[in-house]
């Protein structure tokens, strides 16, 4: 009954579960799901307490939040503008979080790789970026909104700047960070000049574009609100918005959990890829 | 004397100077070397005779200051796939696999894919490490890394290996089993080896002959053939008459030295 595989192939570094013992496997690899709940349910036992015990009025509990999503996701329970709704909103906000991050990937790899490996490019462009990088991404908002207008666009560009930044500096740590050795390993095999280039700079350096990468596009995820606060109508940051304007807290709430759940699970992802691509790598496992 | 060929390698008169925070540092001085093809030559000597810098140059990763290296008579100029180096700290690719890291000179070179498989199956045998052929290079031992950066070398058709300590971070019984295995393939394809080390007795045991080299100013001191047969037994008398007498050459330079 147990999936374990007799593979003859002694290279596979996984010990294979005991077999005949499955449950206790189980158990086992249930184990680290369990402890990370820990802490969201004691959050989800005070949060009900001190709203059933009317600590706030303001916070609405957690069993009205829970029906609220519903509505929110599906309709028709209290059928009003937002009701089932979620799914527009998520789709447009994962539009421009993925596309954001995709520009500005698009964008920082080959910069990140120019200035890394460019001394000239390094020394013209790397102070304006060091300049630049300080500024926060709200502070970029009313300019944004001057330059690419109310919407869509605006919130595009806000969340490619928040992802621009992280992709940029780790790619150029990553390429200017070689090994020397390397270089001297290649060029003694007959790997000489350009030809380095995608045999050793670039797969030496995928560790940190990698986790460039990673953080861009957790930062595309937090600024997703701010980029929809440039007056754009769909979106988890314009649902926020709303929900503050019209005093309606479990939809700010229902608009939070949904951006939690959506850049943790686009997270996973990302590092599920990450992993792969970088098994290789002994200190390289998130 | 009716040489046809020129010597594998010549050293001619080779000086390497470097500034180091400043100060000229003559790490290399007038330093000449011939040697044939099929060879087995240790260089040694304390750290800072020049050793790893002679076979830097050799290898084509630095340039003399003054003198040539040459190799069938050529300059050296830069790296080039005829001359290996095996690297003391290995300098494995991480990302590739043991098989991939073998594969990675005659990919360089663009051979056809058949021959490329079967040379890298060939060598993964010859250093024994047929089960490890998938694993990566931090899922081995030292020892093993060191076999994986040999046949890599050697998969490259490299007519000339040159050898950085390669052993010196290995414990003593991977060691003594790497130095016969190096021995063995030595032998058997006719290489000509160039073999940096600090261990007399490594030496000894290895080389057919002993470059001694000591610093300040880096210079060759002695050039010495070893004439024991093969295997050489470190406990005899004459390992250590060979010894006693590479030990002196070792230590002539105490000469006092105002700093």
């Amino acid at each position: 009954m147990s999936v374990t595989k007799a593979s003859p192939d002694e290279t596979s570094p996984a010990a294979t579960p005991a077999a005949g013992a499955p449950l206790q496997w189980l158990a086992r690899a249930m184990k680290p799901m369990a402890l990370a709940l820990v802490v969201p349910l004691l959050l989800l036992a005070f949060w009900h307490i001190a709203t059933t015990n009317r600590w706030t009025r303001l916070i609405p509990t957690p069993a009205d939040t829970a029906e609220y999503m519903v509505d929110f996701a599906v309709g028709g329970i209290y059928d009003d503008a937002f009701s089932g709704t979620l799914l527009t909103h998520l789709l447009a906000s994962m539009s421009r979080v993925y596309g954001g991050f995709a520009l500005a990937a698009l964008v920082a790899l080959p910069l990140g790789i120019l200035i890394g490996r460019v001394a000239t490019a390094r020394m013209v462009l790397d102070p304006f970026f060091q300049l630049m990088r300080p500024i926060p991404v709200t502070a970029w908002l009313p300019l944004s909104m001057i330059l690419f207008g109310l919407g869509a666009r605006s919130a595009f560009a806000l969340v490619f700047l928040g992802a621009f930044y992280p992709i940029l500096l780790n790619t150029i740590f990553g390429v200017k960070n070689v090994d020397g050795k390397l270089f001297e390993a290649a060029s003694m095999l007959g790997c000489r000049g350009k030809a380095q280039f995608y045999r050793v700079v670039l797969p030496a350096a995928l560790p940190s574009i990698f986790t460039g990468l990673r953080l861009g596009l957790g930062l595309a995820w937090f600024v997703i609100v701010v980029g929809e606060m440039t007056g754009v109508p769909q979106g988890l940051g314009a649902v926020i918005m709303d929900g503050r304007t019209l005093s309606r807290t479990e939809l700010v709430i229902c608009g939070m959990i949904v951006i939690g759940v959506a850049g943790f699970i686009s997270d996973r992802i990302i590092l599920a890829i990450g992993n792969y691509l970088l098994r290789w790598s002994p200190n390289h496992h998130g | 004397m009716a040489d046809a060929s020129p010597p594998i390698l010549q050293i001619k008169d080779v000086c390497k100077d470097f500034v180091l925070q400043g100060q000229p540092i003559h790490a290399l001085s007038n330093a000449s070397l011939t040697i044939h093809k099929g060879e087995f030559v240790c260089l040694i000597g304390a750290s800072g005779c020049g050793k790893s810098t002679l076979l830097r140059i050799v290898a084509g990763f630095e340039t003399p200051t003054s003198g040539e290296a040459l190799m069938w008579g050529m300059p050296i100029m830069e790296p080039d796939p005829r001359r290996g180096m095996v690297f003391q700290d290995y300098a494995l690719f991480p990302w590739l696999t043991v098989r991939d890291n073998i594969a990675f000179g005659p990919r360089a070179a663009r051979r056809p894919k058949a021959e490329i498989r079967d040379t890298c199956e060939r060598f993964i045998d010859m250093v024994g490490l047929r089960r490890f052929a998938d694993a990566y290079p931090h899922q081995l031992s030292g020892g093993m890394r060191q076999r994986v950066a040999i046949a890599r070398v050697l998969a490259n058709d490299a007519e000339v290996v040159l050898m950085d300590e390669p052993f010196g971070a290995l414990d003593a019984m991977t060691r003594e089993r790497l130095q016969e295995e190096l021995l063995d393939i030595w032998r058997r394809t006719k290489l000509t080896v160039i073999f940096v080390t600090h261990s007399i007795e490594e030496a000894i045991y290895l080389g057919g002959r002993i470059v001694v080299m000591t610093p300040g100013p880096g210079r060759i001191e002695s050039d010495n053939e070893v004439t024991l047969p093969r295997p050489r037994d470190v406990s005899s008398p004459e390992f250590n008459d060979v010894r006693r007498m590479l030990s002196a050459r070792l230590h002539s330079h105490h000469a006092p030295k105002v700093a």
